[in-house]
């Protein structure tokens, strides 16, 4: 079993890392989506 | 004959001989809970059940939480199981609105930055010297998020239900008092008072109901072992935004979210047993959770400083405050705070962008979270 330190710095690196990588990829994502289906005026109507 | 009879007179005084004086406490803790909820209007849907669970549990030999008992049942069907934080997950996905944070994703990062205080939290819960698992379901505390936080701790701390359940609810309802003090230590006078721009509609409907199943198959690819808090979100979320099934939706954000919230409320308050619950370690964790969402605050405030300087001041970095998940309280008291230091600043939108970036940023938190404790081999 590995030591608590070793635990917790990947827990901190890996998931703090992976969770920011993430929400990155969601919001260039995302963006790419509003430019391919761009908002039309009068849609909500 | 007599026998008979003492035996009869002892089976109606056999549950004032059985109570401890912990019992006692958590009547007392079950009562200011029922205070904070009625009189105080905390999450009353939450405290209220809570608070009357934890009284009805710390009445001896009732066997409520016993194997077969009626709270024991319903802990078993949809505690257990993790059904209850995920079905209440639809209801919040049916009555959340993305378009703030798809208006602005760059706010995602805001809810990433919200995010920082689950894993702080849980560094110093291991060098408190929890074990690894009570250190990650005291961490998740900061994802500010009831579901979230009942979903790990069911699964992977059982024993801790109770007192992270209540201190994530609890601190979630105190965050209009919690955050001000924090985003005016962390800003400065002229940060403070930016007045952002509020720009046109630029969402499409298409992008809307394109975004919860792209989020849930890219999430569920980086972080598999969190599919269900994810999917269950993006399936209320899908269901609101298709339009084709309303009364789906209606049924999800009222009557499921409801049913749920009140069956899982009372077993949260059935684990609040005296013996188990007025333990130090308790203190422990409840102060743990509360510096776990003050560190997620100023985590947030900090990254919204960093884009008012990226952006040369066009970012008011209070809307850093609401990247936690206690959706929709935490935008409200960026917008309060900001017309507080300047009338003309509404950062209501933003802060509400930031707040939904939060809401997903705590979820992908806890999947991340997960998959890297699959990928360790620790669960």
């Amino acid at each position: 079993m590995m030591d608590k330190w070793t635990f917790g710095f990947t827990m901190l690196i890996v998931g703090m890392g992976g969770t920011i990588a993430t929400l990155i990829l969601f919001s260039l994502v995302m963006a790419g989506l509003k430019k391919v289906f761009p908002y039309k005026k009068g849609e909500d109507e | 004959m007599a026998d008979a009879m003492l035996g009869g007179l002892w089976g109606l005084v056999a549950g004032v001989a059985a109570f401890h004086w912990s019992n006692a406490v958590m009547m007392i803790v079950g009562g200011v809970l029922l205070y904070l909820g009625i009189k105080k209007g905390f999450e009353p849907l939450l405290l209220v059940p809570i608070g009357f669970g934890c009284i009805l549990v710390n009445i001896p030999l009732a066997g409520l939480m016993d194997k077969g008992g009626f709270l024991r049942t319903i802990y078993d069907f949809g505690v257990i199981t993790e059904l209850f934080p995920l079905f209440i997950f639809i209801g919040i996905g049916a009555m959340t609105d993305f378009g703030p944070v798809l208006e602005n994703p760059y706010t995602f990062l805001l809810g990433a930055a919200g995010q920082f205080g689950i894993f702080l939290t849980l560094l110093l819960a291991l060098a408190l010297g929890f074990p690894y698992l009570d250190a990650v379901t005291i961490g998740i505390i900061g994802a500010c998020d009831g579901p979230t936080v009942i979903y790990v701790a069911s699964q992977y701390a059982p024993h801790l239900l109770g007192p992270v359940s209540v201190a994530a609810y609890s601190y979630m309802s105190l965050v209009p008092v919690l955050q001000p003090p924090i985003m005016k230590m962390l800003t400065s006078k002229k940060e403070r008072e930016v007045v952002m721009k509020t720009g046109q509609k630029t969402v499409s409907k298409m992008t809307k109901l394109l975004f919860p199943i792209v989020i849930t198959i890219i999430g569920g690819l980086i972080a598999p072992h969190g599919l269900p808090l994810l999917a269950t979100i993006m399936l209320g979320n899908f269901m609101k935004e298709s339009g084709a099934v309303a009364r789906l939706t209606k049924t999800s954000e009222n009557e499921l979210a409801n049913i749920v919230t009140l069956l899982l409320a009372i077993c949260i308050g059935a684990t609040m047993s005296g013996p188990t619950f007025v333990q130090p370690t308790t203190i422990i964790i409840l102060a743990l959770g509360l510096l776990a969402i003050c560190l997620d605050t100023v985590c947030g405030v900090l990254f919204g400083k960093i884009l008012y300087v990226v952006t040369r001041g066009k970012i008011n970095p209070l809307i850093g405050a609401a990247g936690i998940s206690a959706f929709p309280m935490s935008a409200r008291v960026v917008q309060r705070e900001g017309q507080k230091y300047n009338k003309r600043s509404f950062l209501l939108m933003h802060a509400m962008g930031a707040n939904a970036g939060g809401q997903v940023g705590s979820v992908m938190a806890a999947a991340v979270m997960l998959s890297v404790l699959k990928g360790m081999g620790i669960i």
